[in-house]
């Protein structure tokens, strides 16, 4: 993709968190003021990078799920397991790297086991992925035997709550992912092929690609991410809460991806847009707590959002505005700017 | 023969006695009609609501805003039997006004903008849930004397069950959702709709009523669900019964309907809801299990009735292809 298309394609998402994000300030003026105190960036954009970080993380897998057509209804579930295996770990004294190494294992087995009943077993991913979600937090209550497991260890907390360089260590995580994956599916035909997949899988599949191990990939990647986003949640409140991690998360992920402009029904992506997605939902959660708003808008708000992007998206919509657009008078040829410069 | 369209419904009526009767020789106590009242009682709710996600997913659709509609029933029941003086009948009516209108809303959404029923339903979740919010986020207590007088009303057994209103009120949804689905053009067209939207179109099928119709079902058995809730909690909470669309769907797929739509019946639904509360009635009867076996155990016939129904869609498939040499892509 060349820069200019590039630009052009994130431009709604630039809009709306410009919008967004300007209403913050008028809200709350000092929004965009941050200072280093004891060698640590606050402010009121750090909160919003900060706490959108399990957000981000969730919508890189989730997009590209979805651009193959898919849907991962397990992250939330998946969070819950990662975060409660990587306290149980630390509890038992093994070092902090152990545990993340162990969580994050923990998530690819997750994500295996979707992608094999999706692309082996022909299962529709929303079907497949339910299986865990409903069986994912049961299980992470097995691993935490119902408790709310508490840890100290430092290198564990760092993650969730510590910063590097002043910069608060989950906002370098996303960012550095994000950007790692969002230039290595571009920069190689991966994300190509991962289109391909979703806009006809058989046709795909004639065409020489390995869509089953495709398949499979994008799910354990989305395990993966939904992993770290657990073992960042459990190290920021210090603790492993199997009923409440990454509850209704999942939904949150998926909206980011939608209001990303990605189509639900598979193909054309953009990791960027996601991310730019996760930012406008964080940000729109800051404005209103900002605002003084009471939070129970919160849920309301975002349904108008995600109906008002929906409505937008709809292929019937679109086809309306390219009839209204057809039947708009037609400039005259003599207005066309000369064939040299259409050339160019 | 056995056609293959019921193997499903024997499997679940299989594993429902199957598990009946391991249960009932472990602990011969499970056999009294008392367990079996409560049964009934304590799934009053979901079982009215997966009814209701049995049409939907015949339509090869997906209702995943059950949950909240339920709570904001709830709420919206406690709200206003506090702030006025309305009689309970009256707020039961205007609820099911409301829920009714809210699924169809949600159809119309789903069948003129042509968008994926799992997200508009989504947004409808988080819609019913933050009006569920904003009436009030503490739990309202419902105190109303036909509230209590409805309360009263049971039948009981020689043996000490109690057979409550809200169990028959179950049983009733579940007999007229089986007559609808097996007796009326309406079923059929649900039954049409899930074989294939185009198909079905094709054949003279009204689409457009008939999707918006099915969501209009599937809101108003929730805002049933609702009063029912609210009648067997007393009280009406915003927080409540979070993930009981997925239970919903656990109960419908474990009755044998097959989630791409077209196959299944509501009277495998009911066994599957009775299969749910057997396993939670297990647990509380064994003492030492803990409660998160439940999902676990779910989970893991939700998954082995997909794996049913995937074996029994290739073998179908695969006879097929034996017969004709062709193979219809599905």
């Amino acid at each position: 993709m060349t820069r200019n298309a590039f630009l052009r394609r994130i431009t709604p998402q630039l809009i709306i968190l410009a919008i967004v994000l300007g209403l913050n300030v008028l809200v709350f003026p000092d929004f965009f003021d941050v200072e280093m105190k004891n060698g640590r960036l606050f402010g009121n954009l750090i909160d919003v990078l900060n706490r959108g970080a399990p957000t981000a993380l969730l919508c890189l897998g989730m997009t590209l799920v979805i651009a193959t057509k898919g849907i991962d209804l397990s992250v939330g579930a998946v969070m819950a397991i990662a975060g409660a295996t990587a306290a149980s770990l630390v509890v038992e004294g093994n070092h902090w790297l152990v545990a993340v190494l162990g969580a994050l294992s923990v998530g690819a087995l997750c994500g295996l086991w979707n992608g094999f009943l999706v692309a082996f077993l022909r299962i529709q991913p929303i079907v497949a992925t339910l299986v865990l979600m409903v069986a994912g937090r049961g299980i992470a209550q097995l691993i935490t035997e119902g408790t709310i497991l508490t840890f100290l260890d430092p290198g564990l907390i760092h993650l969730g709550a510590g910063t590097v360089l002043g910069v608060p260590t989950p906002v370098l995580i996303w960012l550095t992912l994000g950007l790692f994956v969002a230039v290595f599916v571009r920069r190689t035909a991966l994300g190509m092929l991962i289109e391909a997949i979703g806009i006809n899988e058989a046709s795909s599949r004639l065409a020489g690609i390995n869509s089953r191990v495709l398949l499979v990939c994008v799910y354990v990647v989305s395990g993966i991410g939904a992993a770290i986003a657990g073992v960042i949640v459990a190290a920021d409140i210090q603790g492993a809460d199997a009923n409440n991690a990454g509850l209704w998360l999942e939904l949150d992920a998926i909206l980011a991806v939608v209001i990303g402009g990605n189509s639900l029904l598979g193909g054309r992506f953009s990791i960027v847009a996601s991310l730019l997605g996760a930012m406008i939902i964080q940000s729109v959660n800051s404005l209103i707590l900002l605002s003084g708003m009471p939070p129970e808008f919160n849920l309301i708000i975002k349904a108008l959002l995600i109906i008002a992007i929906l409505v937008i998206q709809s292929p019937k919509v679109g086809h309306l505005l390219y009839i209204l657009r057809a039947s708009a008078p037609q400039p005259h040829p003599k207005q066309l700017p000369p064939l040299k410069e259409n050339l160019r | 023969m056995i056609r293959s369209t019921h193997l499903p419904l024997i499997v679940t009526l299989a594993t429902f006695v199957l598990a009946y009767a391991l249960c009932a020789w472990q602990y011969p106590s499970m056999l009294s009609l008392r367990v079996v009242a409560n049964l009934l009682t304590d799934n009053a709710f979901l079982g009215i609501v997966a009814v209701g996600m049995t049409f939907v997913i015949l339509s090869g659709g997906i209702d995943l805003s059950v949950g909240s509609v339920i709570a904001f029933t709830g709420v919206f029941l406690a709200v206003v039997l506090r702030d006025t003086t309305l009689h309970p009948l009256m707020a039961f009516a205007l609820v099911l006004v409301i829920t009714s209108a809210f699924g169809a809303a949600m159809g119309s959404i789903i069948h003129y903008l042509e968008m994926p029923p799992f997200i508009v339903t989504l947004a409808g979740m988080f819609l019913a849930r933050g009006a569920a919010y904003v009436l009030s986020t503490d739990s309202v207590p419902i105190t109303h004397e036909f509230y209590d007088a409805l309360q009263q009303v049971y039948w009981k057994t020689a043996s000490g069950g109690r057979f409550r209103l809200i169990g028959g009120v179950m049983i009733v949804t579940f007999l007229v959702g089986i007559m609808v689905a097996h007796r009326t053009r309406f079923g059929q067209n649900v039954y049409a709709l899930g074989g294939g939207s185009a198909t079905s179109r094709l054949m003279g099928v009204p689409v457009a009523s008939t999707t918006i119709g099915i969501y209009a079902i599937s809101g108003g058995l929730a805002g049933l669900a609702g009063i029912v809730f609210s009648l067997y909690t007393s009280a009406g909470y915003s927080l409540a019964t979070v993930g009981v669309e997925l239970d919903a769907i656990a109960a419908v797929v474990i009755g044998g309907t097959l989630l791409t739509g077209g196959f299944g019946f509501v009277a495998g639904t009911f066994f599957g809801i009775l299969i749910m509360g057997l396993i939670q009635t297990y647990i509380v009867f064994d003492g030492t299990l803990s409660s998160w076996w439940t999902k676990i155990v779910i989970g893991g016939l939700l998954f082995a009735f997909i794996l049913l129904q995937k074996g029994l869609t290739w073998a179908s498939t695969a006879r097929r292809k034996v017969a004709t040499g062709f193979v219809t892509p599905s």
